[in-house]
């Protein structure tokens, strides 16, 4: 093996330049793949991170998946039913308090109970439809991201005495309402409330700017006239990606349906599976192509070196050596091209890593999202020894091939 | 025992729209510690011969056995291993790698033969560059020897594995006459004092006389075999 060694090193130094030109391609092939990873890895990261922070890890809500059982069914065996009279259902998790303390028995993370409802906000004549989530400040604190999107106030103000609301600063803009003024509103079954606004927050989510009213759980039940009830737990994770197991104990625990913020978002994560796809597809193009120099290359030295070959040939060489020597010298060039490669696609990191964007909404400066990944180095170079490998060995098996006597015959 | 070389009614033919004969029905045996050479005119078949012989090439006719072994039933490998171990190869042209020093050049086929050490390896190169008057060559590149001193180093790499049977094609064929008169002389001595058998190719009729055994071929058949006691050549006709 040594000896193939120093003969695949004499005959790559025979041709350097060439050489280095298929080793740099190589090495530009590998740079350019990690530093696109690292982008695009950045970047999915980066959607992911505010995708999760936006939203609960794990929503229970008041529903089951499958639809609830008729009560007649249990009681009659038969096949369809009409006219059945609708009872008032008064919706909402079962047992909150038990529920509450049987999650939070094994959920490694923060569980906030809430009454989501719908409302309208009237203000000095204008108004606007809310989402109203009763919460409990403490805990809400703690769970939610829009905790720390507070301009002025946050959920602890919510405690202080009398009935207080936090609302976006979109819809206090839209009402023309400002802190310490006294909103309405009305809940879906006609009951009116005053509300003091003692916070203001800025998500940068429109919808949510202008559509959300937090208010306290307390004060909740009681502008939707449903006493000690509750129709959402979120759960806040100390991690993410373990939402989706722990959800589905959740939903075998308690019977609601309890849905992972991954389910939710399913089409996006099915989105960024295809992006990645795309990207590693057109990463195993650009080494396929720069496989082409090495491929160029061995299939020169193969021709220059026929005579060698022959001669090697006939002191007793077997055509596997040949093929292994030729293997050797396409699989050297990949991979001292890789390693440089590395070096490459290490340094564009560091160089895409301090391109500063200035964005004149946002205050500060953002950067280009990068994410490092040993793996991004291990898959581009294993992609680009693969390429080597093929490049080498068609040219290596034709040379095995070639039949000593043709070429000492050609030279005498 | 077993002659070295033992071939019967071997023939080689190119498989062409018009199939070409290259040798034709060549039966001979060789035994060790002889001295032959092969003459010919051009193109009588002389080289295709030695190829065959030596493992380069295939016979499309008849049976070859070397060393005892039928050469017939070895697969490609096994040809190679044959090859390493029992038969060294001279060429007209010294055939060395241009990029390897004179000493690597003949530690080639010990390497890859494996059986000595790297350190053995140098130490019997070297020897045998010293004995062919190489000494101080050594770390010499092929273009930095003249020609009788390349085709001394080939006759080395031909004995580093140190084979009973050396094949020559014309081994003195590009040579001036005094560094002819040389290499032939080393030649010689490898059968008088190795012991070692040699083919030679020469179309050098003054060099075959100073032979032990002349073989003749013309148009790839074998018409003179000067060895004593050796059976008439000439096929039988029809």
């Amino acid at each position: 093996m040594r000896l193939l060694l120093a003969l695949a090193v004499a005959h790559i130094r025979g041709r350097a330049r060439q050489t280095l030109v298929a080793g740099l391609g190589v090495a530009l092939g590998v740079g350019f793949s990690i530093a696109m990873a690292a982008l695009m890895q950045g970047s999915q990261d980066d959607f992911v991170r505010q995708l999760v922070d936006t939203m609960p890890h794990v929503e229970i809500t008041d529903e089951t998946r499958a639809p609830a059982p008729q009560p007649a069914e249990a009681a009659y065996d038969v096949v369809a039913f009409s006219n059945l009279r609708i009872v008032d259902d008064r919706r909402g998790i079962a047992n909150p308090t038990a529920a509450r303390a049987r999650l939070e028995a094994w959920v490694p993370g923060t569980v906030a109970p809430a009454l989501v409802t719908q409302g309208v906000a009237r203000y000095a004549g204008r108004d606007a439809g809310v989402t109203v989530t009763g919460v409990e400040p403490e805990i809400e604190e703690r769970a939610s991201s829009v905790a720390g999107d507070f301009v002025q106030g946050g959920f602890r103000s919510l405690d202080a005495g009398g009935d207080n609301v936090v609302i976006g600063d979109g819809l206090a803009g839209k009402l023309g309402a400002t802190l310490g003024d006294t909103v309405d509103i009305v809940s879906p079954s006609g009951l009116s409330r005053g509300f003091r606004v003692v916070g203001l927050f800025h998500t940068g989510a429109r919808a949510r700017d202008e559509g959300e009213v937090y208010m306290a759980l307390r004060t909740a039940r009681i502008l939707a006239e449903r006493p000690n009830v509750i129709n959402r737990i979120r759960l806040r994770l100390e991690d993410p990606d373990a939402a989706p197991a722990i959800a589905a104990r959740a939903e075998a625990g308690l019977g609601y349906k309890a849905v992972s913020w991954q389910e939710a978002n399913e089409a996006i994560l099915e989105a960024l599976v295809i992006r990645n796809f795309i990207m590693y597809t057109v990463v195993a193009a650009i080494l396929l192509v720069a496989g082409f120099g090495i491929f160029n290359i061995v299939s020169t030295i193969t021709h220059e070196k026929a005579r060698d070959i022959a001669i090697l040939k006939s002191l007793g060489f077997a055509e596997t050596d040949m093929r292994r020597l030729f293997l050797i010298e396409g699989l050297a060039i990949g991979g001292a091209g890789a390693v440089l490669g590395w070096a490459i696609g290490y340094g564009l990191c560091l160089a895409l890593g301090s391109v500063r964007f200035e964005v004149p909404e946002l205050g500060d400066a953002t950067r280009l999202p990068l994410a490092w990944s040993p793996w991004h180095y291990a898959i581009s170079s294993a992609l680009a020894l693969g390429a080597a490998g093929i490049a080498g060995y068609l040219p290596a098996r034709r040379a095995a091939r070639l039949n000593p006597v043709d070429i000492i015959r050609g030279a005498t | 025992m077993s002659p070295l070389i033992d071939a019967r009614h071997l023939g080689r033919t190119l498989a062409a729209t018009v199939p070409v004969t290259l040798v034709r029905d060549v039966s001979l045996s060789i035994e060790a510690r002889e001295f032959v050479a092969l003459t010919g005119p051009s193109g009588s078949g002389k080289s295709s011969l030695l190829y065959l012989l030596g493992l380069l090439d295939r016979p499309t006719a008849g049976t070859l056995a070397i060393a005892g072994q039928d050469t017939g039933r070895l697969d490609e490998r096994a040809r190679s291993e044959l090859r390493l171990t029992t038969i060294g190869f001279v060429f007209q042209f010294h055939f060395l790698l241009p990029e390897f020093t004179a000493r690597a050049n003949v530690e080639i086929p010990m390497l890859r033969l494996g059986r000595l050490t790297r350190r053995a390896a140098r130490a019997r190169a070297e020897e045998l560059l010293g004995g062919l008057g190489l000494a101080g060559h050594f770390d010499k590149l092929p273009e930095q020897l003249s020609g009788g001193q390349r085709q001394r180093v080939a006759v080395a790499r031909a004995l580093a594995n140190d084979p009973p049977l050396v094949l020559a094609d014309e081994p003195t064929g590009s040579l001036d006459s005094k560094s002819s008169e040389q290499v032939f002389a080393i030649l010689r001595d490898l059968v008088r004092e190795r012991g070692k058998t040699i083919l030679a190719v020469t179309h050098d009729l003054g060099l075959a006389a100073r032979m032990d055994r002349r073989l003749e071929l013309i148009d790839g058949g074998l018409i003179t075999d000067d060895r004593p006691g050796a059976p008439d050549p000439t096929p039988a006709p029809g």
